[in-house]
């Protein structure tokens, strides 16, 4: 081999601490896909709990990324495109639910809606131990994922067409919907793709706001932590499968439509 | 007309020193101007404080005896055409050349015609289907000077139009802007670095540095 192809010792070694990262990561996949046998997973996801806490899953994951994006998107526009006193500040809040430890966003979320302004919410919307409390402790981290994805589209998205509008007459308003907007849709998708994925391994938030009643509010994560409580670890693997299944869906989502931001 | 007053900007921050300190210049009605200046003199501020997308520390900023300077962008009667034209993303040509005359509630059928007109003045109109990425850097150029043009500005901000494309196609934008110029009416300040474009183009010449307009010559 000529030295031009020649491939230095520099990648093969980074290429080594690639290989042995997703190494292990398959190993662990493989094992536990391997753990139980086909026929006990089909029984475990055909039971009449578990296609319940899969619908519940689906349904509030959907639900709070919708929330988020909603969220997301204004957020993420602005944060992108002006800068105001104490940004930085704002900036660094809205991360502070991505490195909570998510049971004290739980026990948080729990606290306040026992205060006088909670309350006024919990009159017009129950949410403690109800199914929109799932939807609520998920979309309250899941959103601060959304929030940063949109806000980098839009950091990545030219202000210039933006500015071309408002000197053809647009306000910020129209310039925004008819100009940024749609350039910014595989983004949104792309967000809201991230926060779903985050709502469908939330767990901590859920459990301490929501609970973890059968058939009300158990969700695909409460599932295996009920199941591994009471060492029914062939349940816990098959629903675990069932998430890793969606999750990998997700992500070739993600993928598929990061690659036409 | 275009004049500027003593226009003053700094950047946000303590102890910036001022970009522009000091700019004052008129440009007559109906002539073609150029602006030049090193990388970071000020050039592309300067136009941002044109259109109304940047708000100067102090100064005025008057366009045809009106003066502007706290008015919007879209109310300032200017057609800005960014460096590499900064299309919309996800907009055919059509919709871009009629875009700012559907923001200001023309009726549909005269959009059509007057989109039409303007696709055809600037050679176009085979490409109104098109979407950004199907157009070359000329044509990019050519359909946002269409979409300046076609809400009859009366003062033309170019800044740097001719920097991404190759030498022929600049020659033929350099001879479409002349025309322009001529068929329109209407005053034009141009921002380059090339002094190819400054001279062949430029009927008033300026120069930006230092925070000022120090030079002002006329070629014609």
């Amino acid at each position: 081999m000529s030295p031009a192809h020649r491939v230095s010792p520099f990648w093969i070694a980074l290429g080594l601490v690639a290989a042995g990262y997703l190494g292990f990561w398959f190993a662990m996949l493989a094992a536990t896909a391997t753990y139980t046998s086909p026929g006990e997973v089909m029984e475990v996801l055909l039971s009449r709990e578990i296609r319940y806490a899969t619908l519940l899953s689906l349904v509030t994951c959907t639900a709070s990324a919708l929330l988020s994006v909603a969220v997301a998107v204004p957020v993420g526009y602005l944060m992108s495109r002006r800068r105001f006193p104490g940004h930085a500040v704002v900036d660094a809040a809205l991360d502070i639910p991505i490195v909570l430890p998510p049971m004290v966003v739980g026990i948080c979320l729990l606290i306040f809606f026992q205060t006088r302004a909670g309350g006024l919410i919990e009159q017009a919307i129950p949410l403690t131990y109800t199914v929109g409390g799932v939807i609520v402790a998920q979309f309250v981290i899941a959103a601060a994922f959304a929030i940063r994805t949109m806000r980098n589209v839009f950091d990545h998205l030219s202000p210039r067409p933006e500015q071309v509008a408002l000197t053809l007459g647009a306000t910020p308003l129209q310039a925004f919907r008819h100009v940024t907007l749609p350039a910014a849709r595989s983004g949104m998708f792309a967000a809201a793709s991230v926060a779903w994925a985050r709502s469908l391994g939330e767990f901590g938030p859920i459990l301490v706001f929501a609970g973890a009643t059968r058939m009300k509010t158990e969700v695909l994560p409460t599932s295996v932590w009920l199941a591994w409580s009471v060492g029914e670890l062939e349940q816990g693997v098959a629903v675990s499968l069932l998430m890793i299944a969606i999750s990998m869906m997700v992500l070739v989502a993600v993928k598929m439509t990061g690659e036409r931001v | 007309m275009i004049r500027l007053e003593n226009i003053v900007w700094t950047p946000p921050g303590k102890g910036r020193a001022p970009v522009l300190d000091g700019v004052s210049f008129g440009i007559p009605s109906a002539s073609y101007a150029v602006l030049m200046g090193r990388t970071g003199s000020g050039k592309t501020t300067l136009l941002e404080i044109l259109c109304g997308l940047r708000a100067p520390g102090s100064g005025a900023v008057w366009i045809d005896d009106r003066e502007v300077t706290a008015l919007p962008p879209g109310e300032r009667g200017i057609g800005y055409v960014p460096q590499d034209g900064a299309l919309f993303p996800t907009l055919t040509v059509r919709q871009q050349i009629g875009f700012g005359l559907r923001m200001r509630g023309i009726p549909p059928a005269e959009i059509e015609s007057r989109l039409l007109e303007a696709a055809g003045s600037v050679g176009v109109s085979a490409l109104l289907d098109r979407l950004p990425p199907g157009l070359s850097g000329g044509e990019r150029q050519r359909v946002a000077l269409a979409r300046a043009l076609v809400v009859k500005p009366s003062v033309l901000l170019l800044d740097e139009p001719l920097a991404s494309v190759d030498e022929e196609t600049q020659d033929d934008l350099m001879e479409l802007l002349r025309r322009t110029r001529r068929e329109h009416g209407i005053t034009v300040l141009h921002v380059t670095h090339s002094r190819r474009e400054a001279e062949g183009l430029g009927e008033w010449q300026l120069r930006l540095e230092g925070g000022r307009v120090h030079a002002s010559s006329t070629t014609t």
